[in-house]
């Protein structure tokens, strides 16, 4: 994992250009072995693979309407992202963000149509943070097993995932349905509109592009200030770093990664919440997206960092949308960007070793030049 | 609910909970060697979904179920080779390399089936064979000697497991390098070596489970067929206290639950089907949380070996 490196260049003063640098290198080196593979498998398919890649880079780029929806999707990305970045410092894997994405969005479509005669300015704030708690909630359970009873949290993320698909396929067909399509007699999987003055305000007219990623933006900045700049966040990147030091200096390893976890929950939950809010306008099926594992990618290519999250959304949510364009002009798959983005993950926590290695050598040249505090 | 305690229907329901047992067996048993070794895979869903329409793909276009279970067998050891290549020689984090191997798996697998077969189709499938003598016993033979070659193949693997990790040179090796690889290693075992056999059986047995799947049990393929099962399979590891006939009865418990619910969704028994979907899930996270063979977890289990390190 590439966390000592920036353990390390964060305490240093100046600019560690070599280390940006080689932390820069080796992710993106990864990502253009998994876009050569790609190139491979377009082969097999006998599609040319300049044809569908410069497809995928137009549709993500290549217009207004492109540019925005990249960012609407970078968006979710971010948001569970930093809920990621959180709970890998702590050491704590959380595969659970499809189902603290669903718990959010369910709480953010229950809420405001339970008080839909509220005034937006109460109403929408109030839903992002009951989104928020429930993502929160759901990401708890696994987090207090784990700190009880041991419950290896990897898995207990994963049945809770399950748990919470099926929850809002059963509320979506029951009590949170559409009562019009109750009425015409569709009987649609989805929840009712949600009112106007809960939606997300459009920060380009006629395009997708919502004021939630401004949120994501400025959350990113917080949770950078909270792992770095509070006692709180010192002691979550502690348990990580070290569980068995951070013991010994007096810090609560199981409430810490519980805590940690519980807050992936949480801006999972606020990634659901928004989807809903400012995307869907309601609950329906598939309004994860897949962000839950998208997002461990982009936290990923970020160096587990808040603020490299950020341009790893960005880079990631134009795969997907460029996946999308890149299906109907050439006939592949959206299917092929999941791949990738697989084998994207294979890389670059493959190529941690080298990273490390690399800083070990830096360390010990600094040890023997005399100026080697560590 | 008297009907469910009908003999045909508790019948039903056990030669059910047989057949669904197969594919958690081969998957968990196997993911078993690998644990046992000091690797968690936790790609095992999406070698499976791979194996899985590997294996459909070849029965679709030759007819030839054998050939089908080896494109499964290659599938898989092709998947275990990037998998150990990974989290042994790059000693990456394990559980997130799994996570990377699984939706690689499930992005192929859907790709490669929106491509080459598009639309669901079905195949002929392995058929039950009725084991002479004992076929005949009244019930019992209906539920356990009636079944398919790959059923059977996945209960005879219990007891081979257990004698290749408790009574073989190579069973010691697997346990030493997954309880103290540092101290294996300085006998002379070959750490590496080692979790690379352990990782490949364990990804073969999966691709084995995925074959199960497509061509014996529900005989089609379509997007993400497994729905999660490899997932299971690793917490029946767990379940099971890394032995395999721990993981036998988890096996068991978790397909009577599975095989309990179709049957009350077919006798029409008025419960949501979500909600009969979702109890295994939530028995998975009970019996996490209230199971007591942690104490066996191999020692080094999740952690990456290097020389010169602790």
């Amino acid at each position: 994992m590439p966390l000592e490196v920036n353990e390390k260049t964060a305490r240093t003063h100046r600019i560690d250009w070599a280390g940006i640098f080689v932390n820069l290198l080796l992710p993106l080196a990864g990502i253009l072995m998994a876009l050569l593979i790609g190139a491979i498998m377009l082969i097999i398919l006998k599609v040319n693979p300049l044809t569908a890649y410069a497809e995928l880079v137009k549709g993500a780029f290549g217009s207004a309407s492109g540019i925005t929806q990249t960012l609407v999707k970078a968006t979710p990305l971010l948001l569970v992202g930093l809920g990621i970045c959180i709970a890998f410092r702590a050491s704590v894997i959380n595969i659970g963000g499809e189902g603290q994405i669903i718990a959010g969005a369910i709480a953010a479509t229950w809420w405001p149509l339970t008080f839909r005669t509220w005034p937006g300015w109460i109403l929408l704030p109030t839903t992002l943070i009951v989104g928020f708690a429930a993502g929160a909630a759901w990401g708890f359970i696994p987090g207090i097993l784990k700190a009880r009873l041991k419950v290896n949290e990897i898995l207990s993320t994963v049945m809770m995932n399950a748990i919470a698909i099926q929850t809002m396929n059963l509320l979506i067909r029951s009590v949170l349905m559409d009562p019009a399509g109750v009425t015409a007699g569709t009987y649609l999987a989805q929840s009712e509109r949600l009112p106007e003055q809960v939606w997300l305000v459009r920060l380009v007219p006629q395009t997708l592009l919502h004021a939630g990623s401004l949120i994501a933006v400025v959350l990113a900045v917080l949770v950078y200030i909270f792992l770095w700049r509070t006692t709180l966040g010192y002691r979550i990147r502690a348990v990580g770093f070290n569980p068995e030091a951070a013991r010994f200096s007096g810090i609560n390893v199981p409430f810490n990664q519980a805590l940690a976890l519980t807050l992936a929950g949480g801006f999972s939950g606020i990634a659901g919440a928004i989807e809903v809010l400012g995307v869907q306008h309601r609950l329906l099926e598939g309004i994860t997206g897949g962000y839950g594992f998208s997002g461990i990618v982009a936290a990923l290519f970020g160096g587990l960092h808040p603020l490299g999250t950020i341009p790893a959304s960005i880079l990631f949510g134009a795969l997907l949308v460029g996946g999308d364009s890149m299906q109907r002009a050439v006939q592949v798959p959206n299917s092929l960007i999941s791949a990738i983005l697989g084998l994207v993950v294979l890389f670059v926590v493959g190529s941690a070793l080298w990273t490390r290695r690399w800083t070990a050598k830096r360390q010990i040249a600094a040890m023997k030049k005399g100026e080697g505090q560590l | 609910m008297s009907e469910l305690l009908q003999v045909s229907v508790i019948v039903g329901i056990l030669t059910s909970a047989i057949r669904l047992a197969t594919p958690y067996l081969y998957a968990a048993i196997g993911e078993t060697f690998a644990q046992s070794s000091g690797v968690l895979n936790l790609g095992v869903d999406g070698i499976m979904l791979v194996s899985a329409y590997a294996s459909f793909f070849v029965v679709l276009h030759t007819g030839n179920l054998w050939l089908g279970l080896l494109a499964a067998i290659i599938v898989g050891l092709l998947m275990g080779l990037l998998m150990s290549f990974i989290s042994v020689t790059l000693k990456a984090e394990q559980g997130i390399s799994g996570i990377g191997l699984y939706m690689f798996g499930l992005g192929l697998s859907s790709l490669l089936f929106k491509t080459t077969i598009g639309t669901v189709k079905t195949v002929t499938g392995f058929q039950p064979v009725k084991i002479p003598l004992l076929g005949d016993i009244p019930f019992l033979g209906k539920i356990f000697f009636n079944q398919s070659l790959l059923v059977y193949g996945a209960f005879l693997l219990v007891p081979i497991a257990w004698w290749v990790l408790e009574k073989t040179t190579w069973g010691l090796k697997i346990k030493s390098v997954g309880q103290n690889p540092a101290a294996a290693d300085s006998l002379g075992v070959s750490v590496d070596r080692v979790r690379y056999v352990s990782v490949c059986l364990g990804a073969i047995l999966a691709g084995i489970a995925g074959a199960s799947l497509s061509i014996s049990l529900l005989n089609l393929f379509q997007d993400n067929l497994t729905a999660g099962q490899g997932f299971i399979a690793v917490a029946l590891v767990y379940f099971g206290g890394w032995r395999p006939v721990g993981v036998l009865w988890g096996a068991m418990l978790f397909s009577i639950v599975n095989a309990f619910q179709l049957w009350v969704q077919v006798l029409g028994v008025k419960i949501p089907s979500d909600v009969a979907i979702m109890l295994p899930y939530l028995l998975t996270i009970a019996a996490l949380a209230i199971t007591t063979n942690r104490g066996r977890q191999p020692a080094a289990l999740n952690k990456p070996f290097e020389r010169g390190e602790s």
